[in-house]
């Protein structure tokens, strides 16, 4: 690990979504919008759904858009060829990786600080726990989203395939992270597959956030969700090799 | 005798079903050496295995004493891919910043690189609305940071107007007057008179290796293009 390069390769990643105002502007604005729009859904209905709703959604935004977004520029960088000029300059593969998790963990920590001033500023959503815990949570499941993002990118060879990944490894874990249907009374099979899932894990975190805000609970779910990203990173690792066929 | 920069021995690669390499065994000095072959022949997997990007089968491949893609070798090989491997939507200036920062070397030589390859005054440029001779002239620049050993460029003149393939040529003899070795790759014969020295190559293997003024004399033909006709048709008559 070389900090330098770890550094230049986080510089440039910001660079590059600094350039790119529409990204920046759907990175930032849209979650803002969707937690809103979730608000008022409920604004009629009686009770206090949006509690109970809201918090899965802050845990879900980092990890979709930073999935998407670091498996497509991933992808890209393999298939116009700076990934292989880099690796054949003194760029590890853990300075690689560790850069595009750094930026991309900035990046959320800005997109969950708004989402969350919204919440819970605007839309009264109510925290019983420390509100930056809030803000770490979404941190983690960030670099979670981007690690995954380039473990699926190498087994994509264009654009379009790395966009189907996200139906095939984000969707399921969105329906059984226990936002619709409570992790234990689901059906056996399915719960024990939900606790094989990382996002499960930021749901629990943040709903513990909001709920009974046991902090033991919420470091212990973290620390899963960490585990969970720092073992795509070393799978991601396994898929950077110097020598291709 | 010159000391060999690359010194390739019995190279086999093979990609899929194919044997791309068969067993090639060549030398590199320092100065200009053109490697031309029709496409398709081989040589941009004999220029990833000189950088450590090819996967091989067996063979050795040494380059500036070191086997080739070893870590020491990082700094002191510039590499240019086909197509140029540069940020499309960082500018020209962002992309050397970035490209000198991952080698170590100075800010300053990141500029000195630009304006070597004539691409001073579109330095605030981004990358992808440049024209694509421009493009790949960032590319070059960028294998141009650090004042490598060794510079290994596919194809780099491919498309560009006369004027400037002159000049970059001026720019590959005053690399090499440095004392290293610059290997360039071609699919144009017209570019053999350019070189110090050519290896010609088809279908994996090396049929001619020498000065342009030795193949010819050799085959007696007039100019390298008629040169390879006659190393051919003789290979198969």
């Amino acid at each position: 690990m070389n900090a330098r390069i770890t550094f230049a390769v986080a510089g440039r990643v910001l660079t590059q979504v600094r350039r790119d105002h529409r990204t920046l502007a759907m990175l930032l604005v849209v979650p803002c919008v969707l937690i809103s729009l979730l608000w008022w859904m409920f604004d009629d209905l009686p009770g206090d759904m949006f509690d109970r709703f809201g918090p899965a959604l802050l845990a879900m935004f980092p990890f979709i858009v930073m999935f998407l977004v670091t498996s497509v520029t991933t992808l890209r960088e393999r298939s116009s060829g700076t990934l292989e000029r880099l690796l054949t300059m003194p760029m590890g593969k853990l300075d690689f990786l560790m850069g595009y998790a750094l930026a991309f963990g900035l990046l959320a920590a800005v997109q969950s600080a708004l989402a969350v001033a919204v919440s819970v500023g605007l839309l009264g959503l109510d925290v019983n726990g420390p509100v930056w815990l809030l803000g770490l949570v979404a941190v983690v499941d960030a670099v979670l989203g981007t690690a995954l993002g380039l473990l699926v990118s190498a087994f994509a060879t264009t654009e379009f395939q790395a966009v189907q990944f996200m139906p095939a490894f984000v969707l399921p874990q969105i329906l059984l992270c226990g936002l619709f249907v409570p992790r234990e009374a689901m059906p056996g099979v399915l719960e024990v597959i939900s606790d094989l899932l990382p996002l499960s894990y930021a749901v629990d975190a943040m709903q513990e956030l909001v709920g009974r805000a046991d902090e033991r609970e919420v470091w212990r779910s973290v620390g899963v969700v960490a585990g969970f990203a720092v073992a795509s990173l070393a799978l991601g690792a396994a898929t950077l090799r110097r020598r291709t066929p | 005798m010159m000391k060999n920069i690359i010194e390739v021995r019995d190279l086999v690669v093979v990609r899929g079903s194919q044997e791309v390499l068969p067993g090639i065994s060549l030398d590199v000095t320092p100065g200009v050496t053109g490697l031309l072959g029709p496409s398709g022949c081989g040589k941009t997997t004999l220029m990833r295995a000189l950088v450590g990007a090819q996967r091989l089968r067996s063979g050795s491949v040494e380059v500036l004493g070191e086997p080739a893609g070893s870590a020491p070798l990082r700094t002191r090989v510039g590499y240019v891919t086909q197509a140029a491997s540069v940020y499309d939507d960082l500018t020209v200036a962002e992309n050397l910043t970035f490209f000198a920062r991952v080698l170590g070397v100075e800010r300053s030589s990141a500029e000195e690189v630009v304006a070597s390859v004539g691409l001073a005054d579109h330095r605030h440029q981004v990358v992808g609305r440049l024209s694509g001779g421009q493009r790949s002239r960032v590319s070059l620049a960028v294998a141009l940071l650090g004042s490598p050993e060794m510079l290994v460029l596919d194809e780099p003149t491919v498309g560009l107007d006369p004027v400037l393939r002159r000049d970059l040529w001026g720019l590959f003899h005053r690399i090499a007057d440095g004392g290293a070795a610059v290997l360039v790759s071609s699919h144009v014969m017209d570019e053999a008179e350019r070189c110090d020295r050519l290896l010609l190559m088809r279908e994996g293997r090396i049929i001619a290796d020498g000065t342009p003024s030795e193949i010819r004399t050799r085959t007696g033909a007039a100019d390298i293009e008629q040169a390879f006709l006659h190393l051919v048709e003789g290979a198969a008559a």
